[in-house]
């Protein structure tokens, strides 16, 4: 019988198989970062462990990394600590860093792919639930805690049960207007929080396809929401495009034998899945989230929902609970609800094409009075690549502010984050309680709605702005 | 890893769904590099609210708790499971757990244990009814037991089980099969990547 692409990449890693224990599976690349490795590396250091292959592994600081001032020592000295651990962990144990200022620096999941160490067919893990974002080079990648990163670090082995197969089929064309990002944002309105539970996603479909590696990166970011162990996309054409020439990319005659390898990992036309899910992508629109967990979301041009309209009574009960939270009233539609913030950035959202998007919004316009708007590119090169297009200078004639790569408002460990009371749109990927900050209400939303937002100040789609004024026409008489 | 073979306990009910690691433990105590200490932060949000359940004197003490659907979703930061840990819980019970705390869980002797969602309900409602009522989880049977309720069977593999039982660290055992990763390591096509 045929094997799904999960299954062939999971089969060409197992070290050990045993009847009734789980896989032995290997791992090719493990991405580390400062918040969830020191008490590995401890762990390490009080068994006398070395890193078992410190050439398959990397590190980069992102999680507490401030967005401004980069060149002054990290003010909260907690972070800084942090910080100077993982320095210090990687210089004894021999990992390569991308420390802050580095231009490779920024956020993991965005700097893995960047490099050209996300490649198709690898295993690939990180202390980070957002590991799932390299899947959509048809890698398995799945996020660990901090026990595992220690195994991962002493053995490059991971012990693993098999998980089940989900396809997420999405048929027809995307809609003008409608982007990766709303297109997961509606999968998780569909299948839950928890829908994806004990399974890698696999995204098929005409929509997937036809989305750029930007787009596929956010669609597989999101997976996790879903309650996913991972997402993945077959690897294609616009995945080859990607890879070529980035600096870890093979080159010559190995360029052309992975390319032949990764060609047979596409699922088999007779496997089969353990769950599939179809969706028409002429049903989609711009999404937004309204409540406390991703799977809170409807379409923008809809209402918040009415609890009562719920039969089930735990449901209807979180339901209540996440309104009071958000303080929003059943019946409102969402595009009269008002934000004060707007952060652009974020392993979901923080890539080039991302603030290209953004940028094509803003410019010729302004961000409305009062909307502190944050524009965080996901790396360092993301950061130069803007700069060297000019979008930089779009977004501060905009009124936007232009900072230096790291997670930022996302989860709000640096400097970056809401007020109690506050409200933001927000191209993250969570919505819970607290997230951006103790207090904080976010609206997950596409980098094109958080752009037009930031315009108007309530939760808008690009379409429903005000057209610009055709250059080199006059001004409208008074 | 401190061995589980049977605990029992007062239990504490959680009715809320979909409770995330933000909740169980923000990301401002993430900072910290130590393994230690994270008890005071546990629901650090909820706990700042009157009459949160965790603070209310009768469940003082409590060491088992009984959650809501999808305990543990979001981040995979382990913190959760410590901050659980250090707080006093030795087991959750839920009718579903998200996949990246479940594992981080059973990797440090925190026992979760998946129950249908109708025994989750009937254990909560008994703790709420009778605080005092103690609450036994039973690895070597895979049982949960409790006073008035029906005897509960739940599953996991003979593996983890064993590991659990006897304490023993992945780590440790995964060593036991160097020569089988060096082999392994030996095969791999060197086209793949390095990150030096």
């Amino acid at each position: 019988m045929g094997r799904t692409l999960a299954e062939k990449v999971w089969d060409a890693h197992v070290v050990r198989r045993a009847e009734g224990e789980p896989d032995l599976l290997y791992i090719d690349l493990h991405l580390v970062h400062e918040v969830t490795s020191p008490q590995a590396f401890e762990a390490l250091r009080l068994a006398g462990r070395a890193v078992r292959r410190p050439d398959l592994t990397i590190a980069t600081e992102d999680h507490n990394v401030p967005t401004t001032d980069t060149l002054l020592p990290i003010a909260d000295v907690v972070s800084a600590a942090q910080v100077e651990t993982l320095r210090k962990n990687c210089a004894d144990f021999g990992v390569p860093l991308h420390p802050m200022n580095d231009p490779d620096q920024g956020i993991v999941h965005v700097i893995g792919p960047q490099l050209g160490l996300t490649q198709p067919g690898l295993t690939i893990v990180c202390g980070d639930s957002h590991t799932s974002t390299h899947g959509a080079f048809g890698a398995l990648a799945f996020g660990i805690g901090t026990s595992q990163v220690e195994h991962v670090l002493a053995t490059q082995t991971l012990p693993q049960t098999a998980p089940k197969t989900m396809a997420v089929t999405v048929n027809g064309a995307l809609p003008p207007g409608v982007t990766a990002k709303d297109l997961i944002l509606a999968v998780i309105a569909q299948i839950g929080t928890g829908g994806g539970q004990g399974h890698v996603i696999e995204y098929r479909g005409e929509a997937i396809r036809s989305l750029s590696m930007e787009g596929r990166m956010t669609v597989c970011n999101m997976s996790i929401e879903a309650g996913a162990r991972a997402g993945m996309i077959a690897p294609d054409g616009t995945t080859f495009a990607y890879l070529k020439g980035r600096p870890h990319a093979p080159t010559g005659a190995d360029w052309d034998g992975a390319v032949a390898y990764w060609r047979t990992l596409a699922t088999d036309d007779d496997a089969t899945f353990d769950t599939e899910v179809v969706i028409e992508a002429s049903t989609l629109s711009p999404y937004v989230t309204w409540g406390t967990n991703p799977g809170q979301g409807a379409p923008l041009s809809s209402a918040v929902p009415d609890p009562a309209s719920y039969d089930d009574p735990g449901l209807r009960g979180s339901v209540e609970r996440a309104l009071a939270y958000m303080a929003l009233t059943p019946g409102t539609p969402l595009s009269e609800v008002a934000v004060d913030t707007v952060f652009v950035g974020s392993c979901t959202n923080g890539r080039i094409e991302d603030l290209r998007a953004a940028a094509d919004v803003l410019r010729g316009r302004t961000v409305a009075p009062g909307v502190r708007t944050l524009i965080v590119p996901g790396s360092m090169q993301v950061k130069l690549a803007a700069e060297q297009e000019g979008l930089d200078a779009v977004f501060t004639a905009a009124g936007a502010e232009w900072r230096s790569a790291g997670c930022s408002m996302c989860l709000g460990m640096n400097p970056d984050t809401l007020s109690p009371g506050e409200r933001s749109a927000s191209t993250s990927n969570r919505n819970f309680e607290g997230r951006q900050g103790p207090g904080g209400r976010t609206h997950l939303v596409s980098p094109v709605v958080a752009a037009a937002t930031a315009v108007t100040g309530r939760l808008t789609a690009p379409a429903d702005l005000a057209p610009l004024a055709a250059p080199g026409s006059a001004a409208p008489a008074l | 890893m401190e061995a589980f073979t049977i605990h029992t306990g007062r239990a504490v009910p959680l009715r809320r769904t979909d409770v995330d690691t933000d909740q169980i433990i923000p990301s401002e105590w993430l900072k910290r590099v130590e393994r230690t200490g994270f008890g005071a932060g546990l629901f650090e949000e909820w706990r700042n609210q009157p009459d949160f359940i965790l603070d209310r004197p009768a469940y003082r003490g409590a060491t088992v708790l009984i959650a809501g659907e999808n305990f543990g979703t979001g981040s995979s930061r382990e913190h959760a499971v410590w901050a659980l840990q250090d707080f006093g819980f030795r087991a959750v019970i839920s009718s579903r757990f998200a996949d990246i705390f479940r594992g981080n869980a059973l990797g440090n002797g925190l026992l979760p244990v998946q129950l249908p969602a109708a025994v989750v309900e009937a254990l909560q409602a008994a703790a709420e009814a009778d605080p005092t009522l103690e609450v036994t989880v039973d690895l070597g049977a895979r049982e949960v037991r409790a006073e008035g309720l029906p005897t509960a069977s739940f599953d996991l593999d003979d593996f983890t089980r064993w590991r659990l039982m006897e304490g023993l660290d992945d780590v440790g055992l995964t060593l036991r099969n160097e020569g089988v990763i060096t082999a392994f390591e030996a095969g791999r096509p060197g086209r793949l990547p390095t990150t030096v």
